[in-house]
């Protein structure tokens, strides 16, 4: 459903009792799709250097959607950059690659030699080295690299804690270091953008959406997502009570385990072998919206990196993780 | 009927009764453990928003960190940060969602530490509505009133006073009584025009989702019921049309739109507009967005206006209705509420951000500080974090505004410290002192081209900046012999000399000392405009007030000279005896020893007195004048 229809149909207020067409009443959505522009817009006409981290999920996909309305008719004045781990879902990586040559972005991947050099993966090196040294630290190596000093997030105030009391526009030092009791005051619709040489902002337009209106929305504008969220046959195998799809080769079965053909989908989307999936037949939009809509279990517990001690995100952050 | 016909079918019943739902955003305050967090985590527990997973997440930190014993503590649902879990207080503002069957919620949860209402100011800036909480045992505290006015001052109108904790007083009448009579008779002072009062216990539960037993000679409202159903709509739209341009969209040659969010009012294809500050007229030719060209657009739609003229726009210009213009100055008075550590200091220049204009800013008077416990003016110097003053403000350009009363979307700004960029100040604008509109610059037949060219020069400040006894004066006497003997005309402004006249009045606080250097930056402007090559010889010791001088100065005029010399070898060399003085204890806030020096970060000159003689160091300076073309006279 478009604005245009519906400030069209809209009939009952004063205004077109008049003859004129009036604008509709801002649904809840719209209200969130006006806000995440507007700080769209604020970073591009303020920042020097600014790009939007795309991690190829639902959040991402909506912050895109969003981008492509915020400038029309223009493009996006700013590149796309993912900060690839190598042990991205397969079709993660080809959904990727087919969004940007669709739209006609510009797409950077980055992805952390050092790391590939020394052979740094979740299997070998566990979850908290591998994510720290092929997310954290590369996405700090990109953003250094191209000298960015506004970077895009898909972040959400519901997902977790220490993300409910982040600011929009959150500043960090030439370290990338967020420092969560020194944070700007951000009051109504003014964001202080301003940095020094070597600073920069980390910028979450969708701050205040949550996870169920992110669904709503992508329902509503018809959003394309990559087929993992989508029930099908994979393999998988089951390790301390998570579904871990077997993706690739480097996945080293333990002894005794062998993969398994199960209906599963995804709710969030990472390195495979950190990303637990879900038991569901749910294949439609509509499936996966009416399945979330009666779960009892958050979207982020199927991240194994948020099941270690309770501040942990709020550690990753400051040292610089998203 | 498929599987998946029924989940179209269901899923578009409850969309269709999501969409109907309005959005309530409020704040919770009051005073340290009132049990704000404890309120919110009860309404996420109770309107089952809170999942599995972090239920027993919940129950695991309940009995590792939690203040509630084998109970589950509520308040470790939102307190975020590891500090806050450590010290069971809250320190910064945390956003929650939720949602009834009949309403969407976003509550921000504002701390009660008196250091951190610079929060709260933030919550509430955001707010329809505030929930202040009071606790039944202690009655009003300063942070009920402290917040209450806050409140109050940031436009909210509606109020709920949730007194709390009725269970610690066995649910006694009296008790609530006696705090609903003493806010009421409070809050007479403030604009409120709803106060709901409410008893409560977060805790456990009475008359948070519905009507407590416990308390049966309440016959209001339980809180949430109550909050499901208040009214807090704004007839925006009524009101005339503006809009901040954002930016200036520019696709190609054959399109200019100008994009930004409608601040009131409604727009249509075919209304006259005006752009402010400039004044210059159009008509709308078409509102474009992504999904289509729309017939009208209102207030919160972030759109693309196009024009029928070309006119000059750009960003920070604000698109109005024609007929109904906003206000634009550049002298107004405006209530300021400090945030930061560091003190608002008037005469240091900030900048101001409004809407989506950017412009530097000076308090040029404080004209009082409001006691937010008893609201009563106090006088002052400067204003601490957390304090409210009423100020008059000077920007270096016009800006578009309304009053906060009148128009809140159009009367709020931020002020920013231009060299840590840290946001210091919020602000909300009262009215236009208009002295702005009464002085016209008198268009002078000579100006300084003309004063500059027949002395054969071009005027500069040369602005040297150094500690006590670094060797300013002497360098500068001797490149004023110099280029006195070069036929050039010269002035020196001296700090000792200016103390004792013109600046007599002023001691060596930091507020003093910014006003000595806004005086004499003035004073050097107006040398420069005369066009003298103007040295400055004034320890001037923040960067802040070197950038306000330079800023005050025609572009390129400004020339920093540091004289560096260590502390240590100014000290030795100690020629008015002052170090000494200042390390006996007999002089305050002396330069070096008890108040900062901040060096130039890139002066434009760096002149290191322990590796030249003074006179090599002034030939250094001379050749720097020449190389810049400041010793010849300027071309038209």
């Amino acid at each position: 459903m478009s604005q245009a229809a519906t400030s069209q149909s809209n009939s009952s207020s004063p205004a077109a009792n008049a003859g004129l067409a009036a604008p509709a009443d801002q649904s809840h959505l719209a209200r969130l799709e006006a806000e995440s522009i507007h700080i769209m817009r604020e970073v591009a006409a303020e920042c020097e250097n600014p790009v939007m981290l795309y991690s190829i999920g639902k959040d991402s996909s909506v912050m895109l959607h969003l981008a492509l309305k915020a400038f029309y008719p223009s493009k996006p004045p700013f590149p796309l950059l993912h900060v690839d781990t190598t042990w991205k879902f397969r079709e993660m990586i080809e959904f990727r690659d087919n969004t940007a040559k669709e739209l006609g972005l510009e797409l950077l991947v980055h992805i952390n030699q050092d790391g590939v050099d020394q052979g740094v993966g979740p299997f070998s090196h566990g979850s908290q080295v591998h994510t720290d040294i092929m997310k954290t630290q590369s996405l700090k190596q990109a953003l250094d690299k191209y000298k960015f000093d506004a970077a895009f997030g898909g972040a959400r105030r519901d997902e977790e804690k220490s993300r409910a009391k982040e600011r929009v526009f959150s500043f960090r030092n030439a370290q990338h270091r967020w420092d969560p009791k020194n944070q700007r005051p951000e009051l109504w619709n003014l964001y202080n953008t301003r940095v020094n040489t070597g600073e920069s902002m980390r910028v979450f337009p969708l701050s205040n959406w949550t996870e169920l209106d992110i669904w709503q929305y992508i329902y509503q504008e018809n959003i394309k997502l990559p087929p993992l969220y989508f029930a099908k046959m994979r393999p998988v195998v089951e390790r301390d009570g998570l579904l871990i799809m077997v993706d690739d080769e480097r996945m080293e079965l333990e002894p005794g385990e062998v993969p398994q053909e199960r209906m599963v989908r995804f709710r969030t989307l990472g390195c495979y072998p950190l990303t637990a999936a879900v038991e569901s037949d749910a294949d439609t939009l509509e499936g996966i919206i009416s399945e979330m809509l009666v779960s009892r279990t958050s979207e982020r517990s199927g991240r194994v990196i948020d099941h270690d001690a309770s501040a942990s995100m709020e550690k990753k952050k400051q040292e610089g993780y998203f | 009927m498929s599987a998946n016909a029924q989940h179209v079918e269901d899923l578009n019943a409850y969309l269709e009764s999501q969409a109907n739902k309005s959005l309530l955003k409020f704040i919770t305050c009051g005073s340290v453990d009132d049990g704000k967090s404890t309120l919110i985590g009860r309404l996420l527990y109770d309107s089952k928003l809170i999942f599995d997973d972090q239920l027993s997440a919940l129950e695991a930190d309940s009995k590792r960190s939690g203040t509630q014993g084998e109970e589950i503590d509520f308040a470790l649902l939102v307190d975020g940060l590891a500090a806050e879990r450590e010290q069971g207080i809250t320190i910064d503002v945390a956003y929650r969602f939720f949602t009834t069957d009949k309403r969407k919620f976003i509550v921000a949860d504002t701390p009660g530490h008196e250091q951190y209402t610079r929060n709260m100011a933030t919550g509430a800036s955001a707010a329809d509505l505030a929930v202040i909480l009071v606790d039944a045992r202690q009655g009003m505290l300063t942070q009920t009133r402290r917040h209450s006015y806050i409140t109050s001052a940031f436009g909210i109108r509606k109020v709920v006073v949730a007194v709390n904790k009725m269970d610690l007083v066995g649910y006694d009448e009296d008790t609530f009584k006696r705090i609903e009579a003493d806010y009421r008779a409070f809050a007479q002072q403030l604009d409120f025009t709803d106060i709901q009062v409410i008893p409560v216990s977060a805790l456990a539960g009475d008359n948070i989702m519905a009507s407590s037993d416990n308390m049966s000679w309440y016959d209001g409202p339980a809180l949430l019921p109550y909050l499901e159903t208040v009214d807090v709509s704004e007839d925006r739209e009524a009101m005339p049309f503006r809009m901040g341009v954002q930016w200036v969209n520019r696709p190609n040659l054959n399109f200019r739109g100008f994009s930004g969010t409608i601040a009131c009012g409604v727009v249509r294809p075919g209304d006259k507009v005006m752009a402010q500050p400039s004044g210059k007229s159009s008509t709308v030719e078409s509102i474009v967005t992504y999904d289509g060209e729309l017939e009208a657009a209102g207030p919160g739609e972030a759109v693309t206006i196009t024009l029928a003229d070309e006119i000059d726009i750009s960003r920070g210009d604000v698109l109005v209705a024609q007929e109904q213009p906003a206000q634009v100055s550049d002298q107004l008075q405006a209530h300021v509420l400090w945030m930061h550590d560091h003190d608002l200091v008037p005469g240091r220049q900030y900048n101001l951000k409004c809407g989506t204009r950017q412009v530097p800013c000076v308090v040029t008077e404080l004209k009082h500080r409001i006691n937010v416990n008893s609201l009563e003016t106090q006088p002052g110097k400067t204003l601490e974090l957390n304090e409210i003053g009423v100020c008059n403000l000077s920007l270096t350009d016009k800006i578009v505004f309304e009053p906060y009363g009148d128009n809140k979307e159009m009367g709020n700004f931020i002020l920013i410290d231009r060299q840590t960029n840290d946001t210091v100040g919020v602000g909300l604008f009262d009215f236009s002192l208009r002295r702005a509109d009464n002085v016209v610059w008198q268009a002078l037949t000579v100006d300084r081209f003309h004063r500059s060219a027949i002395k054969h020069q071009r005027p500069c400040v040369l602005w040297m900046t150094g500690l006590s006894g670094s060797g300013k004066s002497t360098i500068a006497n001797m490149l004023e012999a110099r280029l006195h003997d070069m036929h050039r005309h010269t002035y020196v402004l001296d700090g000792d000399n200016v103390r004792h006249g013109l600046n007599r009045d002023l001691g060596f606080v930091e507020a003093d000392r910014v006003e000595n250097i806004r005086r004499v930056g003035e004073i050097s402007k107006l040398m420069a405009d005369a066009g003298l090559l103007t040295i400055v010889s004034f320890i001037s010791p923040y960067i802040n007030e070197r950038k306000m001088v330079r800023d005050l100065c025609e572009s390129g005029e400004f020339v920093e000279v540091f004289i560096d010399t260590p502390l240590e070898v100014c000290e030795q060399r100690d020629p008015k005896g002052l170090y000494k003085k200042a390390r006996d204890g007999e002089i305050k806030n002396f330069t070096g020893i008890d108040s900062d020096y901040e060096p130039p970060v890139s002066p434009d000159i760096h002149v290191r007195t322990t590796e030249l003689t003074p006179e090599q160091n002034v030939d250094k300076i001379i050749e720097y004048l020449e190389a810049r073309e400041f010793l010849r006279a300027p071309t038209l």
